[in-house]
């Protein structure tokens, strides 16, 4: 089997938002035959890892296998969140990409079909 | 009893597209709009607006929006539905019947949800031993008591129902959850009953799909964002609600923008938290549960959703007083325009330690750099340009304003090849921060009043 290092962007898509000061970033397969690959790679440990210096606060993760999607919710990331952030990107919009630059080793062959 | 509904989304926050809900009316058959304008910071803002002039606390677009929609409405008979009443809905009522006069308009009913604003009833309340702990840190509100400016029940679709029932041509409530305003036409046509849980969820997840209007019909579309046509003329999201709870969503013919399964995955994740647990005054809805199918050309079917029972409790949404904050922000060009920047802020913090200035936080960003992606940023020797964003935040109204006027300075006494502050001085602004609590049922019940002009 060979492996291919890929950003996440090329399988997933995403979006982000606040919960007070929690940071919410949904990530979407862009084909079902992806989503078992996020579930196998985008653990809540590396998401944490990933977000190193962004997300001070533990990372959860939930499952939304009827429409391919993972939710993670990043604790302690926004400054404060909403109204008291001095964050720019108070409200943890940009999130979603932050996530989808995030580098996995993937089998090659999945790429291809 | 209908077959069919179709509630279309004309609002997603208090600053948007403001033909939006006008379109919706013109552009094609509906029988409701719902127009949502309450974002959690919106609440204090209006009350603010409202301690300066009792006639004010609402959407102050929403009246005209209406007068705008009102011979369509009227010929149509479509209703509509909006909390954009906010801590005053019943001067947005009269603005309305105003409106109406001034169009010609005679026999419009609008009805009006109230009993959502406890900021009255606070010291009643905890009194009685209702602590209205924070559901982030457990600390009880009476820690933060004199500082509040505004608490609000988040009220379901019940009450909205209920006006509906009494002949309303248009509801204006204030704290309502952004869900209910598409779930009560559902209820209401289809006269689903308080404990159907699975339908309940159904329209309250209809309800998330419309709630921010064109994020879900091709804005902010990550999935692939050059795929979607005429973005200039997006047509708001629509839901094609059917009475087993099943709802397509799609949008007006000849309009830009796009409905796909992936663009409403996008939305179906936004701001949510645990998807099993989505919870509402309505229902407790399944987000697990959610099938989709693409149905042609901008048509997405959202069905056999589930839900479970409603809890015992309201959530509160309280605003208070924390404190002081300014940002102000610099441009530094090429060449070594990050380093200049980098040096500009050392200077500045410099500053500030030297005068003895105190804050709770000082925060520096270096925005078309390293401002969104952080430490994931990659960082090119060569850059162009980049803008030094720096913000503080304190008590100390004084030394916020004293930080405005130490920035300023650093064109003229920092690094060169610097711009950008035709702005001035940044000011101290009041920093409104936001208490979020559960309120017994029992405790408080909401009071409608239907009336014609």
């Amino acid at each position: 089997m060979a492996l291919k290092r890929i950003r996440l962007i090329e399988i997933a898509h995403a979006r982000s938002g606040d919960k007070g000061d929690a940071g919410n970033v949904g990530v979407i397969a862009r084909e079902d035959r992806f989503y078992p690959v996020l579930v196998e790679h985008v653990t809540e440990e590396a998401v944490k890892r990933h977000f190193t210096d962004i997300c001070f606060g533990p990372v959860e993760r939930y499952e939304l296998p009827n429409i391919c999607a993972l939710n993670f919710i990043l604790h302690n990331t926004l400054g404060g969140g909403g109204t008291v952030s001095l964050k720019h990107d108070a409200q943890g919009k940009t999130l979603s990409s932050a996530m989808l630059r995030m580098e996995i080793e993937i089998d090659e062959h999945l790429l291809s079909q | 009893m209908k077959d069919r509904i179709r509630i279309a989304s004309g609002q997603g926050f208090w600053g948007d597209l403001v033909d939006a809900p006008y379109h919706q009316v013109v552009r094609g058959p509906v029988d409701y709009v719902m127009m949502d304008y309450l974002a959690e910071v919106t609440m204090s803002i209006m009350q603010k607006q409202k301690l300066r002039d009792p006639n004010l606390g609402y959407a102050r677009d929403l009246p005209n929006q209406i007068a705008r929609m009102l011979p369509h409405i009227v010929e149509k008979n479509i209703r509509i539905i909006t909390n954009g009443g906010g801590v005053n809905p019943l001067a947005c009522r009269d603005a309305i019947f105003k409106a109406a006069k001034a169009a010609g308009v005679h026999n419009l009913r609008v009805g009006v949800v109230l009993g959502d604003d406890i900021l009255q009833d606070l010291d009643r309340m905890l009194s009685e031993g209702i602590e209205l702990r924070n559901m982030e840190n457990d600390a009880p509100l009476s820690t933060i008591r004199e500082r509040i400016v505004s608490a609000n029940v988040y009220f379901g679709a019940m009450p909205i129902v209920k006006a509906l029932q009494e002949g309303a041509h248009i509801v204006v409530t204030g704290r309502t959850t952004d869900t209910g305003l598409t779930l009560a036409p559902m209820i209401h046509e289809f006269g689903w009953a308080s404990d159907d849980w699975d339908r309940l969820a159904a329209g309250t997840i209809a309800g998330h799909i419309l709630e921010c209007g064109g994020q879900s019909s091709g804005g902010n579309f990550l999935g692939d964002w050059k795929s979607v046509p005429d973005l200039a003329r997006i047509g708001f999201p629509i839901a094609e609600a059917y009475p087993d709870g099943s709802v397509v969503i799609t949008k007006h013919e000849g309009t830009g923008g796009l409905v796909s399964e992936a663009t409403i995955k996008e939305q179906l994740l936004y701001e949510i938290g645990d998807p099993r647990e989505y919870i509402t005054p309505d229902c407790v809805a399944d987000f697990t549960s959610i099938r989709l199918c693409s149905e042609g050309e901008n048509r997405v079917r959202v069905f056999d959703v589930k839900g479970r029972p409603a809890t015992e409790f309201y959530k509160v949404s309280a605003s208070y007083s924390d404190g002081y904050s300014a940002v102000g922000m610099l441009t530094y060009a090429w060449p070594e325009a990050y380093e200049k920047a980098r040096a500009a802020d050392e200077i500045l913090r410099a500053r500030l330690t030297e005068l003895g200035l105190t804050f709770e936080e000082i925060r520096t960003e270096y925005v078309g750099l390293t401002s969104c992606l952080g430490p994931l940023s990659t960082i090119s020797d060569e850059i162009n340009e980049v803008v030094l964003r720096v913000g503080v935040r304190g008590r100390n109204k004084e030394h916020v304003n004293r930080f405005g006027m130490e920035i300023v300075p650093l064109i003229l006494t920092g690094p060169p090849s610097v711009t950008g502050f035709a702005g001035g001085r940044p000011k101290a602004s009041e920093v409104i921060a936001y208490w979020p609590a559960l309120l017994p049922k029992h405790a408080v019940a909401p009071t409608i009043h239907v009336e014609e002009c």
